[in-house]
């Protein structure tokens, strides 16, 4: 899986408050229109700025906080292509490859607002085109590897009627 | 090698010699959702064609984030969780009922269990030396419909804690300076296990004040040893049957130990908009604060609201200083009643709220206006995470929230204690 995207920064521990507030805990049955306000708390004009493809780029502790799922969701409603962050909180982590929304920890250091980037996510490589470095991490797990290719975890126990850990 | 609690529920629920970074798929004992979680999980389910549940009577679906509903949409989600519901056999707790994750130690999870959650804190329940940790809904669907999940078997890092809790000084203040000292990532992937002295002496309201907090510093869930207080506790619910001992061999194998000297804390304070940003409340002494809430699944048992009535007791709040109180469930509720603690609170100028999260979740029930300070007893003060990004959150004990509403700004509790 090959992602191509321009990157949008954001810094340390990002809650998952400032991705989908609680403030329209309302609109959790209406992702369409919850995906409107994605990440509004942090950056107030992400939603209108944000192409299709592009990738969010973060330092530590991205989607920390409550288990709603819902923010990975809007993450990948609002056409974000893939997260790439120096760590994530584990639960947004696992809701993230089961909604399809690729996330990978890496070194982001190194990567800027607008850097146009290309992430490998099976071989943990990240090319960032625009400064002509490359960067190595680890890959994904294979079963949250598997559960991603297959477009999220509903699809993969679809097709596998259990978890393919191998 | 000996194994962390851990190492050893998660064997024993996937048929294998588990060890931490093994990768295993685990048998799941209780699964829930709560209201703001849970219509996803049903989505899920319907999308998958299974609405076939593997165990109704061990998945329970709770009614407790906004609840009564203030608005249509959330009744709409309501009426979908009521109606899966009836069609299914699973349980239900409806309005009026409580916190999740106060009923689930309450009334279902035993100890060595395995429990997942839609729901963060669903770590609280790792008091009971039950392995419980929060998942998002479609995890939670997929354990829903087919009894199990994959887990990576997390490191354990080992808090010792000796020594006496000095007078005022709690739970809360304990787990904001293990927090403020490892940090919001500190043990991220990682299990924490509360050992020592000072736990082998604590009840389990305070233990679960302890587990319900490790997600704040990123841990998959907190765990502490059974132990003759777990068995007092079940016994007390009437279900003193579902003990057992679970406790790590003392040959286990921690990431890192972490020791603690409880005699030498002071009463802490966390700090917008950060939970790991924590002081001792004499450093942010005189903040002027609008509104107070006591409650919430980390602090809203009948042991917090004892101590709040006893430093209420004769005194009002200040004047312009909003005091909001919550009931963590319906039996906790029914002791305030019965110990004439109400009288002590509405007499002080309370507002008392029917059980349930209140205003923690930011959707219902005293939301701030621009500019605003809160004191809460709940467990986390993100930016908007009352509702207003605009506001300020301030986190500590039912003991600092009480003195601090008489005075109105923040206070140190032992002046009232």
């Amino acid at each position: 899986m090959i992602l191509r995207g321009k990157a949008h920064k954001f810094g340390d521990d990002i809650s998952t408050d400032l991705i989908a507030p609680g403030r329209l805990f309302h609109l959790r049955t209406n992702l369409p229109e919850l995906a409107k306000h994605v990440l509004e708390d942090a950056d107030p004009n992400f939603a209108k700025k944000v192409k299709p493809g592009d990738l969010i780029v973060a330092g530590k502790n991205f989607g920390l906080g409550s288990s709603r799922e819902h923010a990975a969701a809007i993450i990948k409603l609002a056409g974000v292509g893939g997260v790439l962050a120096r760590s994530f909180a584990r639960i947004f982590y696992r809701n993230a490859i089961n909604v399809g929304l690729p996330a990978l920890i890496c070194d982001t250091s190194q990567i800027d607002q607008g850097d146009e980037l290309q992430v490998d996510i099976e071989k943990g490589k990240i090319r960032n085109l625009t400064k002509e470095m490359v960067i190595e991490t680890k890959p994904l797990p294979k079963v949250m590897l598997n559960i991603l290719e297959d477009g999220g975890l509903i699809e993969h126990f679809k097709k596998h009627g259990k978890f393919k850990l191998d | 090698m000996g194994k962390t609690i851990a190492e050893k529920i998660l064997s024993g629920h996937s048929g294998r010699d588990a060890h931490a970074g093994d990768i295993v798929v685990a048998e799941i004992d209780l699964a829930m959702v709560q209201d703001g979680t849970g219509p996803l999980t049903i989505q899920k389910l319907q999308g998958l064609g299974l609405e076939k549940v593997a165990n109704p009577e061990s998945t329970v679906l709770f009614i407790d984030h906004a609840a009564p509903s203030p608005r249509k949409e959330l009744s709409n989600a309501h009426k979908i969780l009521r109606e899966f519901a009836q069609k299914t056999g699973v349980q239900l707790s409806e309005v009026g009922g409580g916190i999740c994750h106060q009923i689930l130690v309450e009334s279902f999870v035993r100890p060595g269990d395995v429990v997942v959650g839609a729901d963060s804190h669903t770590c609280t329940s790792g008091a009971l030396g039950a392995f419980a940790t929060g998942m998002g809904s479609t995890d939670v669907a997929i354990v829903i419909a087919s009894g199990k999940t994959w887990f990576r078997v997390p490191e354990t890092i080992k808090i010792l804690i000796n020594g006496e809790l000095p007078y005022g000084v709690y739970a809360k203040d304990l787990i904001l300076h293990i927090i403020g000292l490892i940090g919001a990532d500190g043990a991220t992937y990682k299990a924490l296990e509360f050992t020592g002295e000072t736990i082998q002496d604590m009840i389990m309201s305070e233990r679960f004040t302890l587990c319900n907090m490790a997600v704040e510093a990123g841990a998959k869930t907190g765990l502490i040893n059974s132990d003759e207080i777990t068995r007092a506790f079940l016994k007390a619910q009437g279900r003193e049957e579902d003990f057992r001992i679970v406790k790590s061999d003392e040959d286990a194998s921690y990431e890192r130990i972490i020791e603690i000297d409880a005699s030498l804390l002071e009463p802490m304070v966390s700090l917008p908009h950060e939970v790991d940003n924590v002081k001792p409340v004499g450093e942010v002494e005189g903040t002027k604060v609008d509104q107070v809430f006591i409650g919430s699944c980390t602090n809203g048992r009948i042991e917090d609201l004892r101590v709040a009535a006893h430093i209420l007791k004769g005194n009002r709040c200040y004047p312009g200083t909003r005091l909001l109180i919550c009931p963590a469930s319906r039996g906790v509720y029914l002791q305030v009643v019965k110990e004439g603690l109400l009288d002590t609170m509405i007499a002080a100028g309370a507002a008392i709220l029917n059980t349930g999260c209140g205003p923690c979740v930011g959707v219902h029930q005293g939301i701030l206006a621009d500019g605003e300070v809160c004191l809460s007893t709940q467990n986390r003060n993100f930016k908007g995470r009352m509702g207003n990004p605009e506001s300020f959150i301030y986190l500590c004990s039912p003991a600092t929230a009480a003195a601090s509403a008489i005075e109105g700004k923040i206070t140190d509790p032992r002046e009232y204690l």
